[in-house]
Formats: structure tokens, C-alpha cells, sequence
């Protein structure tokens, strides 16, 4: 059993109680909610008569129905509008904070409260979103929820659960040039195995994660989920104070100081015990692109399409079906693989510095004629930002189309989907069948540069040939 | 599929039922309930969506939509059911289909506290057992009876000794997995934790 560790100090402080069935019961510092997981929630609390205990530890805001081309309202799509509207009722009724479009604060629930410094160290975050992962880039606690335990954070603050193994992801050496945070971590599922971390939280550390920017740590957590993990985090240093300094909601004057101290002390001991320990070359990581249904079918950019003989028996159901959806023969390389769609955003990739990066593979280039290209910011403040420095309109020159914040076509519930059998670069977290909006719809994902490189030339592309 | 859906309430011990075999690993919640049915304001509907993509592309031949599988109550499952999204729709589009029990490899994390949060026990055996089952239904119809309180999976033909977390065993059986009220039972303790938490004192903009 873990003892020490960043997520035992942080478990410890925000257990409330041990339930008579045995688990514990944790309090909640943040708690997040969006109108898909929250409507039945509140739902349940009018069914039993109960209050929001502490309203303004919940923040609202809208980003999975939201259209990207047309935010005006009402929605053309009759139920996305009555899905914003029933969240806006709930949170003007229980006088919830409610992060609105206009607002200038909207955006992907996990770009936008790092954004507002409602992200900190040593909070418990709770969200019912299984990417809540992400908040763990900051040193806090935080993992997706179902609706039944949103009802129960409303109403109590707290949660039954019982306290997940460490497991930690040591990384050494930091990432060669043209390899991103997104290429280290489908590295990560790859190896370890997308339900490997089941059970465990993961502590995602070495030279090589504290090398990373916070953007760039948000999205090795994020994808934690991917690899089985509800929760991963990263220790904080002074990167993530610098972070957080002068954020809307981060601690005040006075209030800085002693936070700061408080923060200090959070990180695992150097003596520390884990559960487990793994250690990683982050060097000899390439850009990576997933070739399957799971983001755990992933390979260097330069490598083929495995051999079912190649891998363990346990991966050789799933790659047998991913080889009929995907339409891959083993040997085959996946570079030059035609795509359709190439979509930047998203809460793992979605954040001004991937807008940059991928703003700067573009240069003056050109998207290819064949290829449907589309930016999605991942919030309104990451929108104004970008236009601000003109990214938007590096990326509408070269033939991108410039949208509106939101989930978008990381899992396709407003109208940005796949059609038909179409193969899309994406720089979101999930290639699951299906997941971008066509039942045989088929997802690679990959970095947001290696996306742009796509893009230029209409199929799946080496970024460091064009940066230099 | 059940005509007329109720939840299950308060204590959980028993759970009879043919089992309806669902071959694959990974198969996340995307695929049990694709996120376009997430658009709704009540789960009321999901039963009928369940598995809607894997089905169409299927043509009848799903698992779901077999004649000799309408009264099935029992899903038996591979390795890692329910990965991916935190959506409760998936376990709720599974029990308003009719499902009362998943006896699986290995579950996601998420999916699991979910199906605990609604009353779907979720048992696991090693994958040779879950083989045997599978390859059973594949031919005659397996009913199951599931006493939760020993742990213990009875047909004619076979018997099991299922797994199940022991605090998700105590849980159903005493009916605390509807967990509200149990946690609100400790409201004194959670005013002091909120009291003693250093970062309340904050005193950030908004919260």
C-alpha cells in the first residue's frame, strides 16, 4: 500500500469518515459539472427533496452539445437547446456559477477551470467527466464521476470510494524535438496497456514531465483515463505556482503566501512507497499515431501495422477487430495513410500552445484539397488568445476552418461528425468505433503538430519534416 | 427487454436469470450507449439504444437483439467492460434493457462505481471461467441463481464462485450502495472537514 505519496496526503486530508460497507467517504473541494452528465442529477435531488450543501463549490459551464459554427440562440438542434436551457435553470435555481457562452470564460470544462485558477494543488476535483484526470497536472486529486455520484456531490459534498493504488510513471531524459506531450502519453497507454491502471492512480513524474509546460502536463493527465487511470497527477513546482499566479480565482495577497507554503509541502516524499514503479526513456519516444480502436494501438510514425503474432495474447481479440474497422493490414505502414478530417481540439489538445505549435507547422502552407481541416478552441479565453497573437489567422489562410469553443468532434454530439467510413487526424483522446459521429467513422490520433503536418499534405505525415 | 422498467431499491442479495453472452475486450461505453443518445435530460429512453451501433452494423445477429436472448438478465462479459467515458447512460441503457448483474473479467473503474451508484452488482471470475460460460451460451440457454451473500453462482450444470469487492458485497447487501443518504448521515463531519480544509480559507473570487 502506497504511504506518502502526493495522492495519500491529499486522500488523507479529505477523508471525511469510513463507511459501515467499508469505504471511504471524501470530500470534494471542486466540483465541476457540464449539461450532459448534470440533468439527472439534479433530477434526482428534486426527487429527494434535497439541497446543493455548498453551492459554490460547484462551477458550471456548456461545452459538449455546443455547435461550433452557429452559437446563436435558441440551438438549431432542439434538444442541445433544451439541454442548455435545463442546465441554466439548475444553476440559476441553485444559485450555481455558470460559465455561459459570451461569457468569455466558456470552453471545455477542463480548459477552462485551470484557465480560471479554480484548478489548485491538493484539491479533491470531482467532475462527471471521465478527462477530470486532467486537473491532476496541478498536483490535485481530481477523476470523472457518473451521474448518480454528481447527485451525491450536490447534495452531500462527499463520495463513497475506495482509495486506488499509486502507481508512478517515472520518465527520464526529456522528449527530442517534433515529440509532444501527446506522443509520450499514447507511448505511456501503449506500453503499460489501456486497462493497466485500473485500480491505481497515476503519479506521472522524472525530468522529462517536469521539462513539460502546464499545458503540456494537462495533456499527459488528461489521458490517464485512456490507460485505465481515473486519476493521474503530476507533483507541483514552481511552474504550476507560476501558473496559477494572478489566475482569476488562484489565492489572493496574504492568501498567496500561505498557499504557497501549503502547496510546497504536498508533493510525495523522496522516500515515498508505491504500489508499483515503472521507469520510461522519454528520448525514445517518436511521434505516435494510433492505428486501432483503443488508444493503446499506437506505434512510432516510422513503424508498421503489428502482426497479430506479435503481440500478447490478451491484445489479439481487440486487433483482430481493429484490423476490420480500421481496414489495415498488418506490415502496413502508417505513414501516408490518406485522411479526410483533420480536427484540432479538444481538453487534451485544445489549449493555446497546441494552437501554436500546430499554428507553426502551418506556416504559410496550404491544407490539402482533399482534406476537411478544423480548429476548435478549447475556450473562449483560449479563442481570444489565439486571435489576439493572429493564429486564427495563420490557420484560416492555409485553409482550416475557424470555430467556436467546445467538445466538437472529440466525441461528435453536436453536428461537426465523421461521414460514412471517413479517416480523421485528431488530436482529441479517443478512437474508440464510432467515437467522432459515423458508426464506421475511423480516428487516428495524434499530436495537434503532427495533425497540422497531416493536414498540408492530405495524409498522415512525419511533423519533424516540417519543422527544422 | 422488460416492458415496464423499476429500479431496483434498498437491499440486493439475489439475482436470477439467463445469461446473455457478450464476446470482446475493451468494449467501452461509447459503443454500449453512442454519445447522440446522451442528448436527453432523463435516462428514460436508453434502454432500446443500447448497443445501437454494434447492433445496426450486426443486422439482428447481436447478442441484444436474438430472440432467445429478450429475457436475459445476466451479461456476462471479457476484460475491461465499460472503459473510457464516465457516462452513467451506459449502465442505465443496460439495466432499462433488463440487465440486474454483470459477470465480466475485469471491469472499468468508473463503469464500476457507476453500475454500484444504480444496483447492478458486478462480479468477476478468471478469464477460463467467463470462457466456459460464453462458450456455453453459445448453444443452450445458462441460468444463473446468484446468492450475493456467498458469493456464489448456481445453474444445473455449473457451479462458480464469483468475485465481488467485499465493500460493494456489503453495500448491496445492506441497500448503502444508494449512497445520498448514508453519506448525508455524516453531516456534522463534513461541515468540520469543509471547516478544516486549508485552501476553503482561500477565499478565491468565486468560490
Amino acid at each position: 500500500m502506497s504511504q506518502d505519496t502526493l495522492f495519500d496526503k491529499v486522500w488523507d486530508l479529505h477523508k471525511v469518515s469510513r463507511l459501515p460497507g467499508g469505504s471511504d467517504q471524501i470530500f470534494i473541494g471542486l466540483h465541476l459539472i457540464h449539461e450532459v452528465t448534470s440533468p439527472q442529477a439534479f433530477g434526482a435531488l428534486k426527487d429527494k427533496n434535497l439541497k446543493v450543501k455548498f453551492p459554490d463549490r460547484t462551477v458550471a459551464t456548456v461545452d459538449h452539445i455546443v455547435p461550433t459554427d452557429n452559437q446563436s440562440r435558441p440551438f438549431k438542434d432542439n434538444l442541445a437547446e433544451q439541454m442548455i436551457e435545463t442546465l441554466e435553470k439548475n444553476c440559476l435555481e441553485h444559485k450555481i456559477r455558470f460559465f455561459n457562452i459570451g461569457s468569455g470564460n466558456q470552453g471545455i470544462v477542463h480548459v477552462v477551470a485551470p484557465e480560471l485558477g479554480l484548478t489548485q494543488p491538493g484539491m479533491t476535483i470531482a467532475c462527471g467527466d471521465s478527462h477530470t484526470s486532467t486537473h491532476g497536472a496541478f498536483g490535485s486529486i481530481a477523476f470523472g464521476i457518473g451521474t448518480s455520484q454528481v447527485r451525491d456531490v450536490l447534495a452531500t459534498q462527499t463520495l463513497a470510494m475506495n482509495k486506488l493504488k499509486v502507481r508512478q510513471i517515472w520518465c527520464d531524459n526529456k522528449l527530442s524535438k517534433g515529440v509532444y506531450a501527446k506522443d509520450l502519453v499514447l507511448h505511456i497507454i501503449n506500453k503499460l496497456g489501456v486497462k493497466a491502471g485500473v485500480g491505481f492512480a497515476y503519479e506521472f513524474a522524472g525530468p522529462a514531465i517536469h521539462e513539460l509546460s502546464m499545458e503540456e502536463r494537462m495533456t499527459i493527465c488528461n489521458m490517464s483515463i485512456e490507460g485505465g487511470a481515473r486519476c493521474g497527477y503530476i507533483n507541483p513546482d514552481e511552474k504550476t505556482f507560476s501558473y496559477i499566479k494572478n489566475k482569476l480565482c488562484a489565492p489572493k495577497t496574504e492568501h498567496w503566501d500561505k498557499a504557497l507554503i501549503w502547496w510546497k509541502s504536498l508533493k510525495s516524499d523522496e522516500n515515498s512507497i508505491y504500489d508499483d514503479v515503472i521507469k520510461l526513456d522519454a528520448s525514445k519516444v517518436e511521434p505516435t499515431v494510433t492505428w486501432g480502436i483503443t488508444p493503446g494501438q499506437s506505434i512510432s510514425i516510422n513503424q508498421q501495422i503489428p502482426h497479430i503474432n506479435d503481440l500478447s495474447p490478451s491484445d489479439k481479440l481487440v486487433a483482430e477487430e481493429a484490423y476490420e474497422y480500421m481496414g489495415f493490414k498488418p506490415g502496413e505502414s502508417i505513414k501516408d495513410t490518406p485522411v479526410d478530417v483533420c480536427f484540432i481540439g479538444s481538453c487534451t489538445n485544445g489549449r493555446i500552445s497546441d494552437l501554436r505549435v500546430a499554428a507553426k507547422v502551418l506556416r504559410e502552407q496550404k491544407v490539402s484539397k482533399k482534406v476537411k481541416a478544423f480548429v476548435v478552441p478549447g475556450s473562449e479565453k483560449v479563442a481570444n488568445e489565439a486571435k489576439e497573437e493572429g493564429l486564427d489567422q495563420i490557420f484560416k489562410n492555409s485553409g482550416f476552418q475557424w470555430r467556436e469553443p467546445g467538445c466538437s468532434m472529440c466525441l461528435a454530439m453536436n453536428s461537426d461528425k465523421l461521414i460514412g467510413n471517413q479517416v480523421s487526424a485528431s488530436s482529441s483522446n479517443r478512437n474508440f468505433k464510432g467515437r467522432q459521429g459515423s458508426p464506421s467513422g475511423r480516428t487516428l490520433l495524434m499530436s495537434p503538430a503532427m495533425v497540422a503536418a497531416a493536414a498540408i499534405n492530405g495524409k498522415v505525415s512525419d511533423v519533424r519534416e516540417f519543422i527544422n | 427487454m422488460t416492458s415496464k422498467f423499476n429500479p431496483p431499491i434498498g437491499k440486493i442479495s439475489n439475482m436470477n436469470g439467463q445469461c446473455i453472452s457478450l464476446i470482446g475486450n475493451d468494449i467501452d461505453t461509447d459503443r454500449i450507449i453512442p454519445a447522440r443518445f446522451l442528448k436527453c435530460v432523463n435516462f428514460e429512453s436508453l434502454g432500446e439504444s443500447v448497443f445501437e451501433d454494434d447492433r445496426k452494423t450486426l443486422k439482428g445477429r447481436h447478442p441484444f437483439d436474438l430472440e432467445e436472448n429478450k429475457n436475459a438478465s445476466i451479461l456476462v462479459v471479457n476484460s475491461n467492460f465499460g472503459c473510457g467515458s464516465s457516462r452513467e447512460h451506459a449502465p442505465q441503457a443496460l439495466m432499462r434493457w433488463g440487465i440486474k448483474a454483470i459477470i465480466g473479467e475485469s471491469f472499468a473503474d468508473i463503469f464500476y462505481s457507476n453500475c454500484i451508484a444504480i444496483g447492478i452488482p458486478c462480479f468477476t471470475l478468471p478469464k477460463e471461467s467467463i470462457e466456459e460460460i460464453q462458450n456455453y451460451c453459445d448453444n443452450k440457454i445458462l441460468f444463473l441463481e446468484i446468492d450475493l451473500k456467498q458469493s456464489l453462482a448456481k445453474s444445473k450444470d455449473f457451479n462458480f464462485n464469483l468475485e465481488i469487492k467485499k465493500s460493494s458485497r456489503k453495500m448491496f447487501l445492506s441497500g448503502e450502495w444508494d449512497a445520498t443518504s448514508t453519506l448525508l448521515e455524516n453531516e456534522n463531519l463534513i461541515e468540520n472537514k469543509f471547516n478544516q480544509l486549508p485552501y476553503i480559507k482561500f477565499n478565491t473570487n468565486l468560490l
